[in-house]
């Protein structure tokens, strides 16, 4: 069981997307765990076949508790201890799980009731609120056919189904994993108030003239398909992912009483829940994505967030977060780091101001962007030179 | 496709992205940003969704146009005219 979060502690194994003899590599995803962020998706980093599924469908178990035993190819059938999905390593083959819960051993195979393996109840994309709506109404979402996008389940979906005459609800199926909002709002809860307890923020903010990016986008997207238009969001987001490289006191975690700093930029994007909710799941290595991939992977990750599927990996590894609350929110907003990270940039929305260009006042579309940083890891005048160099950035989007 | 068709091709795109929402009941002359919470990303979504289903071009200049139900109607119900001729 992944460590999903600074404030995780267990989670609930709700699906297998794998069985034993399986061939996995890595990256695939094998399993769904529900915590109190909604239902994760978890990828294997250990390539080969499963040789032993070690968690019954349904049970919570702690952080660090093997999943499954992953043989690796070529490795010896009865050689000692394949690696498990997740560290730490576990002990010989043979020896039941470290954190096995205190209910029966089970050596019982686990073969669960008839596995839908493909199209399965998780798997399935479905808003928030079908999904509430389909639990409420004890409705298999498997047996719906979405219409929403890429087949995402909508309410209307769930509520046709709903209506129809004597609809098949076998209630006893599996649930579903839910975006829990009062679970969700909890785990935000215990993750600030850990942050604003021991991370000693300092707060800055820069204004930047945003006028070069809006022309450039305006141009660039007349020529685009809806589905390829940029926003500025892709924008701020690489600047942001670009300058970070150069001042890596601002990307990393802090853990154990200190700072390890990392060369990749995985840029944690907050995006808001509809019905109250946030999660800030990594774009990975957003500094070596060009602009329409970016662009591409956020839309797909926020799609992804909202429906309640996101991945293990874009929980657990952002670097540095990025808050932005979009055109109808405010100037300016001040983020509060999430920890283990060291610092969050914040993007207000573009208003139009009178501006001095050339010793002439001009209209100018401008943007305040701020930075909350750990004081335990750098200092403002860092993080000054940080924002400029994320304005700088900004004055060229053709080199983004 | 008749204007009902349209509004309810509208109402349901719209619907896909803020499902909390009873569409029917929205003022069709209010902005929709506001009326229903969307963001910059969901009204890009919603109209990749016009383009894809009903096949018209929307370029960017044009979405203040279509901020509102009605406004969103009346521009679909004008171009899939013009695209047809």
């Amino acid at each position: 069981m992944p460590s999903l979060g600074a404030d995780m502690e267990a989670g609930t194994l709700v699906e297998w997307l794998v069985k034993p003899g399986d061939w996995v590599k890595r990256g695939d995803i094998v399993a769904v765990v529900e915590t109190q962020k909604g239902a994760i998706e978890i990828e294997t980093y250990q390539p080969g076949q499963i040789e032993r599924i070690l968690v019954d469908l349904q049970s919570k178990v702690p952080v660090g508790t093997p999943l499954a035993l992953i043989r690796a190819d070529g490795e010896a059938k009865p050689a000692a201890a394949p690696p498990p999905l997740t560290p730490p390593p576990p002990p010989a083959a043979a020896a039941p799980p470290p954190f096995a819960p205190p209910a029966p051993p089970s050596p019982r195979v686990i073969t669960p009731v008839p596995p839908p393996v493909v199209p399965s109840v998780a798997a399935r994309a479905a808003s928030p609120a079908a999904r509430k709506l389909a639990e409420e109404r004890g409705i298999d979402l498997s047996i719906i056919t979405g219409s929403g996008p890429g087949g995402a389940i909508t309410y209307a979906d769930v509520e046709r189904r709903v209506s129809a005459p004597a609809a098949v609800a076998p209630p006893e199926k599996k649930k579903a994993p839910t975006l829990d909002l009062a679970a969700m709002r909890t785990a935000i809860a215990a993750a600030m108030a850990r942050s604003k307890r021991e991370i000693p923020h300092y707060y800055l903010e820069h204004q930047v003239d945003v006028t070069a990016c809006e022309h450039w986008l305006a141009e660039k997207n007349a020529a685009l398909p809806p589905d390829s238009r940029l926003l500025l969001g892709a924008l701020t987001i690489k600047a942001v992912a670009l300058a970070v490289r150069r001042f890596p006191a601002f990307n990393g975690f802090y853990r154990d009483n200190k700072f390890e700093p990392t060369q990749a930029v995985h840029v944690g994007v907050a995006i808001s829940i509809r019905g109250g909710g946030l999660a800030a799941p990594a774009l990975h290595d957003a500094d070596h994505l060009s602009l329409d991939e970016l662009m591409s992977r956020m839309r797909d990750l926020i799609q992804r967030t909202r429906a309640g599927r996101i991945r293990g990996s874009e929980m657990s590894d952002p670097t540095i977060t990025v808050s932005s609350l979009g055109e109808r929110g405010v100037e300016v907003l001040y983020g509060i780091i999430y920890p283990p990270q060291v610092a969050i940039v914040g993007i207000g929305k573009a208003v139009m101001r009178p501006w001095v260009i050339d010793g002439a006042i001009g209209p100018r579309s401008v943007v305040t962007v701020t930075l909350s940083g750990d004081h335990r890891v750098s200092d403002g005048h860092a993080g000054a030179l940080f924002l400029a160099e994320i304005g700088k950035l900004l004055q060229e989007p053709d080199k983004l | 496709m008749s204007d009902i068709d349209i509004r309810k091709v509208v109402q349901e795109e719209l619907n896909n992205i803020a499902p909390e929402f009873d569409m029917t009941t929205v003022d069709p002359a209010a902005d929709l940003r506001e009326a229903i919470d969307i963001d910059s990303m969901d009204f890009l979504n919603f109209i990749t969704a016009i383009h894809h289903r009903l096949g018209i071009d929307i370029p960017e200049i044009d979405y203040p146009k279509l901020i509102t139900l009605d406004g969103a109607v009346a521009y679909i119900t004008a171009h899939l005219g013009s695209s047809k001729s």
